[in-house]
């Protein structure tokens, strides 16, 4: 029952080479891999190989309680906990019929979009380096440790966070919120000009993102391709204004769309989505001060999270894209079944069109673009 | 039989000095890269990280060697020397200075004036590429042959232009010899233009330096070991002091090209305008001259750092692209330019 | 018109809905397996409908769901051949054990919809979405890798995380979660 039923894919061929890349490799971003048949460097075939991060995260879920399921879904998109926690508490309370008080979905929307901030950054600042250029990597990720230190200030961790529980968030923004932030907002937005400045319209980063591994909007929705890769392809689709959850239809911001997909649209898209971001909290924020400060954080929700039995699918847009949860309870204090949708595997299952005919230097670039990670893509 | 202990002398000096230097560009590199991205850079290592480089070679010459059970042993070894020698050798036509007059005798700071220096550091320079292909190649590795492929074919198509551009500079000077060139480059002309070659030929020192980036494996050409695609590229299989070699190798390319692009374009050891040579008494005319050439040498040492941590790569095609459909058409144009001047004022 | 009725009235007629259940607003469509591939050309190609973007595929196994409920599971014997027999089948034929969901979405109107289609141990093959979306490239090749359950016209229908000769499918719930049950599992061979 357990022989493979399909023919293994031949890489044997007296024209091209196959070359290996990865799980240990520079640019594979944790541990992919992908096998490449290649014409010179001119890519025939490549198929990607994953599976090297697996943790078993869905059937870890089966015998953790609802609570204890929050540090592991840190684990999954590492550069931004913060939306796989919220994402996850969603789908609970939604299962469990809870409404999350206006306060602690103010507060989620702050580290959701702070998140958001730090994971762009990020995947801009790998992709220069992918590219060749180090420079605005670190531009980039002085700011982004300016914002793990407010995670950290705020709940003490800085990279798994473990943010907020289910019916709310444990704790409310520190005092000296705003100081803080009106420090951080100017040096963010400083960073992305000097990014800009030295990748947008260098004559050098334009050859190598323009064009390459372009994608339709068609063949992307076909795909399932979700959040700032779909946009580049110039879908405007975006759950915060689609579906909107945790208030986000009382902010204005807006939703930019590329138009050839290819790596230099996805590079602006995730450009321009930091701004928006931080024009989001600044409207979150004031939201939230208008806020009475003995304004409940949490819903009543039992100390036994025992949701009715069901099941129910909930998502919210992730740095990524689309980050969505099903949960299936039987009634007990335990899920019964959780699946995740991570953004990125949809994307990355489509590698093989999008980077057929490239040079194997695109291929690093589309992989970075496309912002895969590992954590979430094998769970 | 003082011909002969100059000589020595003038080799082992500039040999130690070129060492020397590429040494601090290691450590250069590294905190110019700090400076650039808004961090310390390596700063524990004495003052100002300053030992930084001696650590280094410390830890290549003490690691262990391995040598992969599958690569050609032979091709392997040799890789790294066939790289680093020609690197160490190029530098011997280059000047590093005016001259010098000890106890009655004239010294001229180089080591040798050989009346083809060009075809020399040229044809010294290409050798480079042997060491390159054959550790590519011995390695028995896919990225380090991709690494090589690349490699050989770089320089090969960018030793066209910069040959090219080499060659306008000798019809506008009328020899080889990088030490009468730099001679040549004194005083004015037009009346308020220095005379040097950067002003005779503008047009050939962009070919020359872009080339020459190109030659030396730089960002934004470092394609061969271009770190994101093929983990090393050539010395993706290297350890120990064979990896230094090549590393080092590198810095002292850079040196050498540095040298070059000065005693060609930037007036060698003159100052611009003024003829410091006639003020100056003979010994300190000769170690001020070699501090004007070092303080040029040294800018464009700095420029090869801050170019690398400021351009993004590009990639194997484009470089091809490049070389073949824009810098050589350009180096064959501005010949013709070159020559057809002459040709009207002469 | 709500969802819930538009999808009757256009799958109803022709007898592809088994039936529809809906959970804090979450509606879900149970289909019948052998005309998954009707079901889903009409989800998509009816303009009321126009379920244009397929979300996510995964599978359930709802073997301790229909389970009587007496005891806890007790440690599993001898690889997954042998908990079919194990099956209590006394009250009758107990409902199919797997269910592999896919999750629809309509990008113009902001819908969502499960359809479901429920897999007896004695037909694990189900026909592959792969011809209408190709998103279900990879989700399937997990079910099939976690569950064992195999997808009809996939083009490369292998393992996905797990490795090739992985002996078991983990997801299962009679997958041992650790100890000696998970080592007798895996079957080294030196």
């Amino acid at each position: 029952m357990n022989q493979n039923p399909t023919s293994q894919t031949s890489y044997e061929s007296d024209n091209y080479v196959t070359i290996n890349i990865g799980p240990s490799h520079p640019s594979m971003h944790g541990t992919l891999r992908i096998i490449t048949m290649t014409d010179g460097e001119t890519i025939v075939k490549a198929e990607p190989d994953i599976g090297y991060l697996h943790r078993g995260v869905e059937k870890l879920g089966e015998s953790l309680t609802y609570h204890q399921f929050i540090p592991i879904t840190d684990r999954l998109n590492y550069c931004s906990a913060i939306p796989n926690n919220v994402s996850y508490e969603m789908a609970v309370e939604k299962l469990m019929g809870v409404e999350v008080p206006e306060k602690a979905q103010l507060i989620r929307v702050i580290m959701m979009e702070l998140a958001r901030i730090a994971d762009h950054q990020v995947c801009i600042g790998i992709l220069g380096v992918d590219l060749g250029a180090f420079t605005p990597f670190f531009y980039l990720i002085i700011q982004r440790e300016e914002i793990y230190e407010i995670f950290e200030w705020f709940n003490g961790a800085r990279l798994t966070n473990t943010f907020g529980r289910i019916g709310g968030v444990d704790a409310d923004l520190p005092d000296d919120f705003e100081e803080r932030w009106e420090e951080l907002k100017p040096n963010v937005r400083k960073a992305n000009d000097e990014t800009e400045k030295l990748l947008t319209h260098n004559r050098i980063w334009m050859d190598r993102t323009i064009g390459i591994s372009a994608f339709s909007a068609e063949d992307a929705l076909n795909r399932g391709f979700t959040g700032p890769c779909l946009r580049a392809c110039g879908v405007k689709r975006d759950l915060r204004i689609d579906e909107p959850y945790c208030m986000y239809d009382k902010f204005k911001f807006e939703v930019p769309v590329g138009k050839n997909g290819d790596v230099f649209d996805r590079y602006i898209v995730r450009m321009i989505e930091m701004e928006e971001s931080l024009k989001i909290i600044d409207q979150a924020y004031k939201l939230y001060k208008e806020m009475p400060s003995d304004a409940p954080l949490m819903a009543r929700v039992p100390k036994v999270i025992k949701p009715p039995a069901g099941e129910v699918y909930s998502a919210l847009e992730s740095p990524n894209g689309e980050l969505g949860f099903f949960v299936k309870s039987n009634g007990s204090a335990n899920p019964y079944r959780i699946r995740i949708r991570p953004p990125c595997y949809m994307m990355f299952q489509a590698l093989p069109e999008l980077v057929k005919g490239e040079m194997v230097a695109d291929l690093i670039a589309c992989i970075s673009s496309l912002n895969i990670i590992a954590g979430e893509l094998d769970r | 039989m003082d011909d002969w202990l100059i000589a020595i002398i003038k080799v082992v000096c500039i040999w130690v000095w070129v060492l020397l230097i590429a040494v601090v560009m290691t450590w250069v590199e590294r905190r110019g890269a700090g400076l650039i991205q808004d961090r310390p850079g390596p700063n524990r290592a004495g003052p100002w990280g300053l030992f930084q480089p001696l650590a280094d070679g410390i830890k290549l010459f003490t690691k262990e060697e391995i040598i992969p059970t599958k690569a050609r042993k032979i091709l392997y070894i040799l890789g790294p020397l066939l790289f680093s020698l020609p690197a160490f050798s190029a530098y011997a036509v280059v000047p590093f200075g005016d001259k010098i007059i000890l106890g009655g005798k004239e010294i001229i700071l180089q080591v040798s004036d050989v009346n083809i220096g060009f075809l020399f550091i040229l044809a010294i320079g290409s050798m480079g590429v042997y060491g390159v292909i054959l550790g590519g190649w011995g390695s028995t590795n896919k990225y380090s042959i991709l690494g090589g492929l690349r490699s050989t074919a770089q320089m090969v198509s960018y030793e066209v232009p910069l040959g090219l551009a080499l060659l306008a500079i000798v019809f506008v000077y009328g020899t080889f010899s990088l030490r009468d060139i730099s001679l040549a480059q004194q005083g004015t002309f037009l009346g308020f233009l220095p005379n040097w070659g950067i002003f005779k030929q503008p047009l050939g020192f962009i070919l020359f330096i872009v080339a020459a980036y190109a030659e030396a494996n730089r960002v934004p050409f470092d394609l061969p070991e271009a770190e994101s695609e093929i983990v090393s590229g050539y010395h993706t299989e290297y350890g120990s002091m064979r990896l230094g070699l090549y590393l080092f190798g590198e810095y002292v390319n850079l040196v050498t090209i540095s040298g070059v692009i000065v005693a060609l374009y930037f007036g060698s050891w003159h100052m611009p305008y003024i003829d410091l040579g006639a003020y100056l008494g003979p010994i300190s005319w000769g170690i001020v001259s070699f501090c004007i050439f070092f303080l040029k040498v040294s800018f464009f040492l700095w420029m090869f750092v801050w170019v690398r941590w400021t351009l993004p790569r590009f990639r194997y095609d484009q470089v091809m692209g490049l070389g073949w459909r824009g810098l050589i058409p350009l180096a064959l144009f501005n010949i013709f330019i070159t020559a057809l001047f002459i040709q009207l004022t002469v | 018109m709500d969802l819930k009725k538009r999808v009757e009235q256009y799958l109803g007629p022709e007898g592809l809905v088994v039936a529809m259940t809906e959970c804090q607003g979450d509606l879900s469509a149970e289909v019948p397996k052998k005309n998954i591939l009707d079901v889903m050309h009409l989800l998509r190609d009816t303009p009321d409908l126009g379920f244009n973007f397929l979300s996510d595929v995964f599978g359930v196994d709802n073997l301790d769901l229909n389970k009587p409920k007496k005891k806890p599971k007790k440690k599993t014997e001898e690889g997954e051949g042998a908990e079919a027999e194990e099956e209590p089948k006394e009250k009758g034929p107990s409902p199919p054990r797997y269910e592999v969901v896919y999750l629809l979405l309509c990008l113009e109107r902001n819908e969502r919809l499960q359809v479901k289609v429920r897999v007896a141990e004695d037909d694990m093959e189900v026909d592959s979405l792969y011809p209408i979306w190709k998103a279900s490239d990879w989700p399937e090749r997990e079910i099939f890798d976690m569950f064992g359950i195999r997808f009809k016209g996939h083009p490369n229908l292998k393992r996905l995380l797990m490795w090739d000769d992985f002996p078991a499918h983990p997801l299962r719930k009679d997958y041992p979660l650790e100890g000696q049950g998970e080592e007798r599992h895996l079957v080294y061979d030196d």
